[in-house]
């Protein structure tokens, strides 16, 4: 509860000052009818912004992983391969990505005779994972390059398999130094799923968008739309800690 | 009758332009203990790595038991079970229990289940003599405890051969002759040995045959006796009295 203390007691502080008509809070005073119900709609938002982060990232730490073992691997066309996805994910904006999967990517699957419509909610999804499995699979990269050579030869030596080898010896010791970069990648996901406002999905920025046009108030409600992104980083970095704990990230092997 | 546990003809292996290996041409039978010895750089451990293929070795063959080393995914598997392998560094699994560092690779790699490869793990653990250490964490023993746990571990895959490669560089001279000891006794049950070592004693005690290395070519191999006191070459005289001096 302590953290919501300040940004609140920064809001009543902003208030006070809205005298001269800077401010103008009446629009999101949850004492008025109309302004608790414009409060409603914006937090409304919440849950997409949330769906959306939750399962582009799930995806994410799936296809990252997924990139990031051919990039181990001993032969050099797998690590190729590896090198082209991720310079090549890594160097398209998220913006523009995005207009090609939900507008560009369904026209290709009607040109292959598939009719698979593409909504907001999951042209953001593939958008943010596809985006994001770039970097998760970098992460993936140095966290099993962190474990010494000498633990893949062991594990040789007593006849595991590359999957045993990966499985038992390697990823669970690499997932200690993952954890927290992943975590980071995640609020960036969350923060990056404002994107997803401009094809339509209704998420928080897009509805603090559309009350700014039927309010005329954007300084109050995008300063209220930032506070929810505060609010909704800050709980998952808790929870990140928490687990971190649990873990044992925080601490040395 | 003795029968060939190991073979290498004409090994070469380059890395990059450095010629590390220089036509190895090397004998161990079943049963057999040879020791490697030879200055840094020379390429013992190299010629250990190449026969239980943690390196590629690019002319030449190895065999183990009558069978070629390839490329074959499937054969280097089934080697790297039945070639077992002690390092300088241990390689204990950190974050895994004594335990479960000794039954990964019988209950993965061979199919044997939790019960049976946990006896197998407890009776390894009494012969290199840390049986009350079981639920420790590798972190918690002494390095002399891990390199005997590092063997126990080799030896609950069953091997036909053991390859051991510095085993005691690492350790606290007080430690040294725990492992030592396990090793002798080892050697004494029968098992075929190829061990990197500068622990002359050890070699003197054990070994079946003395090889000296020196800038990737085999200078010298000789019974030991032969060995210590009457080296054949100049180079090996050299390295014995640098190593004996003390």
């Amino acid at each position: 509860m302590k953290k919501f203390i300040f940004p609140l007691a920064l809001l009543t502080l902003l208030a006070g000052c809205s005298g001269n008509g800077t401010w103008g809070w009446y629009v999101i005073d949850p004492t008025t009818k109309s302004g608790w119900t414009n409060i409603q709609f914006l937090i409304s938002g919440m849950w997409s912004t949330i769906l959306i982060s939750v399962i582009a990232a799930a995806i994410s730490i799936v296809l990252g992983l997924v990139v990031a073992l051919p990039g181990q691997s001993a032969k050099r066309g797998w690590r190729i391969v590896n090198r082209i996805y991720v310079e090549f994910i890594r160097s398209i904006p998220l913006l523009p990505m995005l207009f090609w999967v939900f507008y560009g990517l369904p026209i290709i699957f009607k040109s292959m005779g598939l009719d698979i419509p593409i909504d907001p909610f999951w042209g953001a999804i593939i958008t943010l994972a596809i985006s994001d499995s770039a970097f998760t699979a970098e992460i993936y990269r140095s966290g099993i390059q962190s474990i010494a050579k000498g633990q893949k030869e062991a594990a040789q030596t007593i006849g595991l398999n590359y999957a045993q080898t990966m499985r038992y010896v390697i990823l669970p010791q690499a997932i200690r130094c993952i954890l927290p970069p992943l975590a980071n990648q995640f609020i960036y996901i969350v923060k990056m799923s404002a994107f997803a406002s401009v094809i339509g999905m209704q998420e928080l920025t897009r509805r603090a968008n559309e009350l700014v046009v039927t309010e005329y108030r954007p300084l109050e409600l995008y300063s209220f739309l930032i506070l929810e992104y505060l609010i909704l980083v800050l709980i998952i970095s808790a929870g990140v800690r928490w687990l971190e704990r649990k873990m044992g990230s925080d601490e040395r092997m | 009758m003795t029968t060939t546990a190991i073979e290498l003809v004409d090994v070469n292996k380059w890395f990059g332009d450095f010629h590390v290996l220089k036509d190895i041409n090397l004998t161990v039978q079943t049963g057999e203990k040879v020791v490697i010895c030879g200055p840094s750089g020379s390429g013992k451990s190299t010629v250990v790595r190449c026969v239980n293929r943690l390196e590629e070795h690019q002319k030449g063959t190895i065999r183990l038991d009558g069978r070629e080393l390839t490329n074959d995914p499937r054969s280097i598997a089934s080697i790297q079970g039945e070639v077992g392998m002690v390092f300088q560094q241990f390689n204990l699994f950190p974050h895994l229990s004594v335990l479960d560092n000794l039954t990964l690779g019988p209950t993965k790699a061979r199919g044997l289940t939790r019960t049976e490869a946990e006896t197998r793990a407890r009776e390894y653990l009494e012969r290199v003599r840390i049986p009350d250490q079981a639920d420790k964490m590798p972190g918690q023993l002494s390095g002399g405890q891990q390199q005997r746990v590092a063997i126990a571990r080799s030896l609950c895959m069953e091997p036909k051969v053991l390859l051991f490669d510095e085993p005691t560089s690492a350790l606290d001279p007080e430690m040294i002759s725990e492992v030592l000891d396990v090793m002798v006794e080892l050697a004494q049950d029968g098992m075929t040995m190829v061990v990197v070592t500068h622990e002359m004693g050890f070699a003197r005690k054990v070994a079946d045959k003395m090889v000296f290395m020196d800038e990737g070519e085999i200078v010298e191999q000789s019974p030991p006796e032969q060995f210590f006191a009457n080296p054949e070459t100049e180079r090996c005289r050299k390295f014995l009295s640098q190593i004996l001096q003390h």
